[in-house]
């Protein structure tokens, strides 16, 4: 076996957090196939699908200090909020609009992911709004750090905001004010593009005339990257030392991970009307879950045997999931009449 | 006691918060070294410095989103729009976003934030400096619409706002800003959000006011009183959201006839909720029908000074108004 250079931050991380990661990201798959078949079932009303980006997303959480940073995720963001702390019953929850469901005692659609305790930052269903947001929360970030109410080494605080969209999302205005404001106050911000190369219908060229949303970064003073979104280890360094820049107070990142969308937007969407069913295939070859697999097999840390192991656990889990979700009570009506304040 | 100016009284409220609560900055267009257009933040940059006095980019949208995402951190931003009419670019933070925040999340996330805009005509600023906003807003559940028509309350109703655990629109009278003035206690008071404020007793009608309004409405019931023996009650209804429906009822119980007066325009106004609530609840009260005094129904309030005084209402025209319903 040749010596490992570790030049790569990924290449420091141990076996079983190389196994968490796959864990991860074959566990979130194996939920989001769950839904799309509850949907085809008739028993839950929506749902919108973050399958091709797992390894973008997971990839992304590793690389930060999980459950502490503040994340501002988008619906797409499933093996993302997976890998922070949501649990596979929480989703469920949310699937069937339970009540006291995690994110939003099921006010919001499934999706819409958000838990204090988690520091993951509700959001919207309007695209890019979260954007100027988690710009404000790495300026409160900073504002602490300067006037003395938290220690910028305390890692207990958040030290960084995170926040996701897709490239089509970076249309809106909404993004290029949330970038300039972390520019101008080089915040500890990072803006994770998951590059689908489809705004639902429309390809990438649609929506921009660069090849690359990092390109844009520049005209914002953040620092720009892009990576092979379907390779969770490249996802994992890029985010990773965006992160140590953040918390060296170096300023923020765009970091657009490259990536496809196997499914269509949603399951109320038919992706036939305006991709090839060639083109889906092609992607579907690069699945970020089965080059994963293949790498850690390789290297001999994933061994067949712990494969099935995963692969029983993980129905296990979901099937638990959707039992337990589906056997718990709806919220009562007058419920929709509660928190519209808070005290 | 001190008589301060409303825009004085505006600013006294924002630095004793800064002094009270380190956690409170403030953002907006020019409020830093410049001390904001109309001064509200003058001498707060020399005091607290840039960490705390912020200028942001020319860009409202990203002063309340911002905001939005300091508040969620548990910071109590105050954000200024330079003028209400610019408020819009940022409609989808406050109602989709700021307004939603707690509710969507199931009461986990909170957004303790403060829009402070100035607001209203008269002052020769056409359509895009001269806009009453406040309509927009009351009709969002999930936030807040302050409007001040005295120092007092001005000072009060801000420290409030600042301490409110919700998004909280403050919206100021622009054209009293200096024109108005009134007696502040120094040091910490406040004025409850939620309480409208019977600013003159009268029994022969009531009318509702706010802002700029109010100080004109008062104005116009003291001349009718000199001039036609009229005993009118002035409502300063000063917050618009939560509505205050005791106050309105319990006047309009005593005096039987009721007269609103906004220099919003007058379709879909504040001025409508304030007449279904007396449909609703103070039907039987009703000696005679609600009347609106309004701005007329066009886009913004126009540039030339003939048409500014043809939209605007003035105490003449409330007085007249008034004399008309309580002859009814």
């Amino acid at each position: 076996m040749a010596t490992k250079i570790f030049a790569r931050p990924s290449a420091r991380l141990k076996a079983e957090h190389l196994l968490e990661m796959f864990w991860l990201m074959l566990l979130s798959r194996r939920v989001d196939e769950r839904a799309w078949a509850l949907h085809r079932q008739g028993k839950i009303a929506f749902h919108i699908s973050g399958m091709g980006h797992e390894g973008a997303q997971v990839g992304a959480a590793f690389a930060i200090n999980r459950g502490v940073d503040y994340v501002h995720p988008y619906y797409r963001d499933l093996a993302l909020v997976l890998a922070l702390g949501i649990t596979p019953t929480d989703f469920m929850m949310s699937l069937f609009g339970k009540k006291d469901e995690y994110s939003s005692k099921a006010r919001q659609m499934p999706s819409h992911f958000g838990s204090k305790k988690l520091n993951i930052v509700s959001g919207s269903s309007p695209v890019a709004t979260q954007v100027p947001q988690a710009a404000g929360l790495a300026f409160a970030i900073k504002y602490k750090q300067q006037a003395g109410l938290v220690n910028p080494d305390d890692s207990t605080q958040p030290r960084l905001a995170l926040t996701c969209l897709g490239e089509g999302s970076t249309s809106q205005g909404e993004w290029h004010e949330g970038m300039n404001w972390a520019g101008v106050h080089q915040l500890p911000f990072i803006c994770l593009v998951e590059n689908n190369l489809y705004a639902i219908s429309v390809p990438q060229e649609g929506q921009m005339a660069v090849s690359n949303v990092a390109d844009r970064a520049a005209a914002y003073g953040v620092k720009g990257i892009w990576v092979d979104g379907n390779d969770v280890l490249a996802v994992y360094d890029a985010v990773y030392e965006a992160a140590q820049r953040a918390y060296r107070g170096e300023g923020p990142t765009l970091v657009e991970a490259k990536t496809y969308r196997v499914v269509p937007h949603s399951s109320d969407d038919d992706d036939r009307s305006y991709r090839s069913r060639e083109e889906v295939e092609e992607w579907k070859k690069k699945d970020p879950i089965l080059r994963f697999e293949k790498y850690l097999m390789d290297e001999g840390i994933l061994t067949p045997e712990r494969l099935d192991e995963y692969e029983t656990r993980a129905r296990a889990e979901v099937d638990r999931a959707q039992h337990a979700a589906e056997a718990a009570p709806y919220p009562a009506e007058t419920d929709a009449l509660d928190e519209v304040y808070a005290d | 006691m001190t008589v301060l100016t409303l825009i004085d009284a505006i600013k006294q409220a924002m630095d004793e918060e800064l002094e009270r609560d380190p956690r409170v900055f403030i953002t907006g267009e020019d409020v830093g070294k410049r001390g904001g257009v109309f001064r509200a933040t003058q001498g707060l940059y020399d005091k607290y410095g840039g960490t705390r006095i912020v200028d942001s980019p020319l860009a409202e949208l990203s002063i309340v989103a911002t905001g939005i995402g300091a508040a969620l951190a548990d910071l109590r931003p105050i954000c200024e729009i330079q003028f209400a009419d610019f408020i819009h670019p940022a409609f989808n933070q406050i109602v989709n976003e700021a307004a939603k925040m707690h509710y969507r999340s199931g009461g986990q996330w909170r957004v303790p934030l403060v829009i402070r805009a100035p607001y209203g005509g008269g002052i020769s600023g056409a359509l895009y400096h001269s806009q009453s906003v406040e309509a927009f807003f009351t009709h969002v559940p999930g936030l807040k619409v302050v409007i001040p028509s005295t120092p007092y309350d001005a000072k009060g109703l801000l420290k409030s706002a600042v301490r409110d655990p919700n998004p909280v629109l403050y919206f100021e009278p622009k054209k009293g800003y200096r024109a108005i003035k009134g007696e502040v206690p120094p040091g910490d008071y406040t004025v409850p959000i939620g309480p409208a404020r019977v600013a003159r007793e009268g029994r022969d009608l009531t009318a509702f006011a706010y802002g700029m309004m109010a100080h004109y409405t008062v104005l116009a019931a003291e001349q009718v009183a000199r001039e036609d023996g009229l005993d009118v009650e002035v409502i300063d209804l000063r917050t618009l959201l939560p509505v205050d429906k005791t106050a309105i009822l319990t006047s309009v119980q005593k005096t039987g006839k009721a007269l609103i007066v906004h220099e919003d325009n007058l379709t879909m106004g504040y001025g409508a909720e304030v007449a279904a609530v007396l449909a609703d609840d103070g039907f039987a009260y009703l000696d005679a029908p609600v009347r609106r005094l309004a701005g007329p129904d066009v886009p913004a309030v126009p540039f030339a000074h003939t048409m500014q005084e043809f939209f605007m209402p003035n105490p003449d025209k409330i007085a007249a108004a008034m004399r008309d319903l309580a002859e009814y």
